[in-house]
């Protein structure tokens, strides 16, 4: 079943990734990283269907998409 | 489970990129990466970096690289390719460098073919140093140095630099592109790769211009910088082919 995986550290929360997801899988998480932003989860993580869409737009490399 | 998308390898492992959130920079940085990988070319590639937010990059890939005076990026690159011609060389240059003070050293590379790649940042300001009005800044958008937008009368129109060039006999691939949704990202990836592909090729001298944002000194969010975009700067600033040969 395909996953996403966000590294992070590298996420700024730019919300890229959110607003481009088909399936609305992702959303801005609540927890902090290191640099204060509120990086993004999978919040609905059965939906994924791996088009890697949101890892093409990513800016800062954060995503890695499993199929 | 096979991994079907990972950050590419020129990338410095756990580094962040030092560019604020949404900026297409990274982007840029990170297609430009991809590009060399699947080239193969990591171990021969140069990057000359002009002056200004771009330089960011030389901590976050493991390119090997140098700096230029500003705006003579377009100079360095042409004389570093003709004594290292099995290198792979290009410069990284934003719009405040390339299209203001280094416009003569790039129309001049471009008037002699020189074989290598340009990559163009176009964010219509000036990002690193707080965001005065640069040649691109569109009429009418607001600069710390032209508080009440653009005017025309007194500042002349925004440069359109591909235009430009293209006026020219000799460059080989001109082309703007934009990085705002996931189609554009991968158009912007196949105009950087056919870039590098005709340096490999010895066509000449190619220029990819991408139409980016600054979130930051446009004082607006990342994704109202996309819709920004989509209103005004690509009405200013067309995307298309402007040489293939």
């Amino acid at each position: 079943m395909p996953k996403v995986e966000i590294r992070s550290e590298s996420c700024k929360a730019c919300e890229y990734c959110v607003v481009t997801c088909p399936n609305k899988v992702l959303a801005i998480g609540e927890a902090n990283n290191s640099k204060g932003y509120h990086y993004v989860v999978p919040a609905n993580p059965d939906a994924c269907i791996g088009c890697k869409l949101c890892a093409i737009v990513c800016p800062d490399a954060a995503i890695e998409v499993y199929k | 489970m096979e991994k079907i998308y990972t950050r590419p390898s020129t990338i410095r492992e756990g580094a962040t990129s030092g560019f604020c959130p949404g900026c297409m920079h990274s982007t840029v940085h990170k297609l430009v990466a991809e590009v060399i990988d699947e080239l193969g070319i990591a171990n021969k590639v140069m990057t000359v970096w002009g002056v200004g937010c771009c330089i960011l990059g030389s901590g976050y890939t493991t390119h090997d690289s140098f700096g230029s005076p500003h705006g003579r990026a377009c100079a360095m690159a042409s004389a570093y390719k003709r004594c290292n011609p099995d290198e792979i060389v290009y410069s990284y240059q934003g719009d405040g460098d390339l299209a203001s003070i280094g416009i003569a050293e790039t129309i001049y590379a471009a008037n002699r073919g020189e074989n290598f790649t340009v990559i163009f940042i176009n964010n219509s300001t000036y990002g690193m140093t707080g965001g005065q009005m640069a040649p691109t800044t569109l009429v009418g958008q607001k600069a710390t140095t032209a508080p009440k937008g653009r005017d025309p009368q007194q500042h002349g129109y925004p440069v359109h630099v591909c235009e430009l060039l293209a006026t020219l006999q000799a460059p080989a691939y001109l082309e703007r592109v934009t990085c705002l949704d996931a189609k554009n990202v991968i158009k912007t990836k196949a105009a950087i790769k056919k870039a590098f592909q005709n340096q490999i090729d010895g066509k000449g001298f190619s220029l990819v211009e991408i139409m980016s944002n600054c979130p930051t000194n446009w004082g607006m969010t990342p994704l109202e910088t996309l819709e920004y975009m989509k209103e005004h700067t690509l009405k200013e600033f067309p995307l298309g082919v402007f040489r293939d040969r």
